[in-house]
């Protein structure tokens, strides 16, 4: 019995074993580190001293409960969440209404906000870090709101961060709404707004997804203004987690087991949308 | 007659409408960004200190010295800062490069299905979404000298080095933060070309195909210059992420990075929180500012040149 006959399209072995060999050597060097990390935080801390092993000897789930207790992570966490979750919400609802006013309306002025807005961008956040915090300080002892060190610092600094990257996105999408949808939602009586709320977010709504969770994995993930703009109350994880270190000893296996615990929220809500991701970046880059 | 003024009403608010819907945005930004970036640009031409921070405008002006300071290579400061800046340079242009090689590469390698491609998208994609501080913490544990798994991989199963290097300080403290960028960064690149690829007409591979052309010379004639498009964006923004980043670096090697992979984000962060020096600090974001603005002006401009005589 012979083989069938190649189709003209597949490819040549060639590329089938470039492939193969590329993918390969991506997927060892994407898996070293995840592997490290998960590894590690089952090993007692006497093991990860000991010198890296690619298996663990003795397996423990101590790490886990320790991490708890040598660090108040539990109040990081809450931190970062309350933090992210907010900056999220408010900024999806003002990424929503001013890719509306771009998508749905002609009106002077569209373009400079469209390049302004997204120009922000480019800035890199040294450079605002310092006046920011200043000007932070100087409204807390001008008006007594607490900027500097205050959830409300970070959740006002962090949702700006997302703007430009969640409206370039959601006018992509809302282009992509046929504008009969508008139009009909004004025959059964609704203002602008309504017809926003009723039927284009509805519409838009896997965009609007991912543009929350980019958003939140942007403010989960953030270092250098946690860094500066918190205190011992206000503490976020990104920089929590550098406190698993004693005088004597750094706590490599409860890091680990940390950082996994941090990570697995995010990285889950990331991979169950990137689908909606691709769509949102192909939509975006056709205009 | 009581429509009338209605109706001009009406009118007015059809016409505030938009601008009233990107009033919060525009708001933010302006407090967050513009007035910021404005008080920064300020602040770079006062001698600004710890004595003056609630009260900075009590600051005595500097005129020009902060930036003579940061420009003077002959001085302690600027020869830092020179010399900071030249180590971002390779470090954003090595990180770039190899990681829009391995995106595109993985990419286009993954255009044509095959069983498994949709479970090695998502599992590739990991890297990516990871918080960054996780990721860097982690490579850092690897890069330890006697525990890390870099040494054991290298020292130990391959018998490469006889003593165990370091590698978060000295020389080769720069591999260890672009291996960690890479690490991070490509994912990205590939999500993107990913995207792009999706873009691209099925007829002109079904044309190619029928003039007889092979797949690597589909890939040489369709699948690059299609992407063209996508590779100005993605590569600007590759370049302006990895020259600003902040987080790798300060998570790889806390406040003082050894000089061979100190970026210039950290270098501007230290000199204004560690010294106390905002002045100093201010002026040094300003001319990396000026600098970035400079290098993406000049790159749109020969890109969108080299694709307007193209074409």
């Amino acid at each position: 019995m012979s083989r069938p006959p190649r189709s003209p399209l597949a490819p040549p072995p060639s590329f089938v074993w470039t492939r193969r060999i590329v993918l390969t050597l991506l997927g060892v060097f994407t898996f070293l580190p995840l592997w490290v990390m998960l590894s590690s935080s089952l090993k007692p801390l006497r093991d990860v001293q000991a010198g890296f092993a690619w298996l663990p000897t003795n397996l423990t789930l101590r790490p886990y409960v320790d991490i708890w207790s040598t660090v108040p992570l539990g109040h990081y966490f809450v931190n970062s969440l309350v933090v992210s979750s907010c900056s999220t919400a408010v900024s999806v609802v003002i990424a929503i209404l001013a890719a509306y006013a771009v998508s749905r309306h002609r009106f002077p002025g569209r373009q400079l906000f469209s390049v302004t807005v997204l120009s922000t961008q480019m800035f890199p956040g040294i450079l605002f870090l310092l006046p920011l915090f200043l000007i932070y300080v100087n409204i807390g002892t001008a008006t007594g709101v607490q900027l500097d060190g205050s959830w409300l610092g970070l959740i006002v600094t962090y949702l700006t961060f997302t703007l430009p990257f969640s409206i370039w996105m959601l006018v992509g999408y809302f282009d992509s709404i046929p504008r009969e949808l508008d139009e009909a939602a004004k025959v059964d009586g609704n203002g602008p707004i309504g017809a926003l709320v009723r039927v284009i977010v509805p519409a838009a709504l896997p965009g609007i997804v991912t543009v929350a969770v980019y958003s939140f994995m942007t403010a989960w993930g953030e270092v250098l203004f946690a860094s500066v703009m918190t205190d011992d109350s206000t503490r976020t994880l990104a920089v929590g987690l550098r406190n698993y270190a004693s005088q004597n000893d750094v706590y490599w296996n409860q890091i680990m087991a940390a950082s996994l615990v941090v990570s697995v929220p995010v990285v889950v809500a990331f991979l169950l949308l990137q689908r909606y991701l691709v769509a949102g970046l192909t939509a975006g880059s056709v205009k | 007659m009581p429509a009338r003024p209605s109706r001009s009403w009406a009118r007015v608010r059809r016409a505030g409408l938009p601008y009233l819907l990107l009033l919060p945005a525009v708001l933010f930004e302006l407090l967050v960004h513009v007035v910021p970036m404005l008080t920064g640009i300020y602040m770079s031409f006062k001698h600004l200190t710890e004595f003056f921070i609630r009260n900075w405008s009590a600051a005595p002006a500097a005129g020009f010295d902060n930036y003579r300071f940061a420009l003077d290579f002959n001085g302690a400061i600027g020869k830092q800062l020179l010399e900071s800046f030249w180590t971002t340079c390779a470090f954003t242009v090595l990180t770039v490069a190899v990681s829009w090689l391995l995106g595109t590469g993985a990419a286009v390698l993954m255009q044509d299905p095959f069983r498994g491609r949709g479970l090695l998208r998502t599992y590739f994609l990991v890297p990516y979404a990871l918080p960054a501080y996780t990721a860097a913490i982690t490579w850092e544990f690897m890069f330890q000298r006697d525990t890390g798994l870099v040494n054991t991989l290298l020292v130990h199963d391959l018998h490469l080095f006889k003593t165990a290097p370091f590698w978060l300080i000295g020389g080769n403290s720069f591999w260890a933060l672009v291996i960690t960028a890479v690490w991070r960064t490509w994912p990205f690149a590939f999500l993107v070309v990913t995207a792009g690829l999706q873009n691209i007409p099925g007829d002109l591979y079904e044309a190619a195909a029928l003039d007889g052309a092979g797949v690597w010379q589909r890939v040489r004639s369709i699948t690059l210059p299609q992407l063209r498009s996508v590779n100005q964006v993605l590569i600007l923004v590759l370049f302006l992420w990895n020259f600003n980043d902040f987080n790798t670096p300060y998570t790889l090697f806390g406040n003082v990075p050894p000089s061979q992979a100190n970026l210039i984000s950290v270098q501007i962060y230290d000199t204004s929180f560690q010294n106390w020096n905002f002045g100093s600090g201010s002026a040094m974001s300003v001319l990396l500012l000026l600098f970035l603005l400079v290098v993406t002006a000049v790159y749109l401009l020969l890109t969108n040149r080299r694709r307007k005589t193209d074409v």
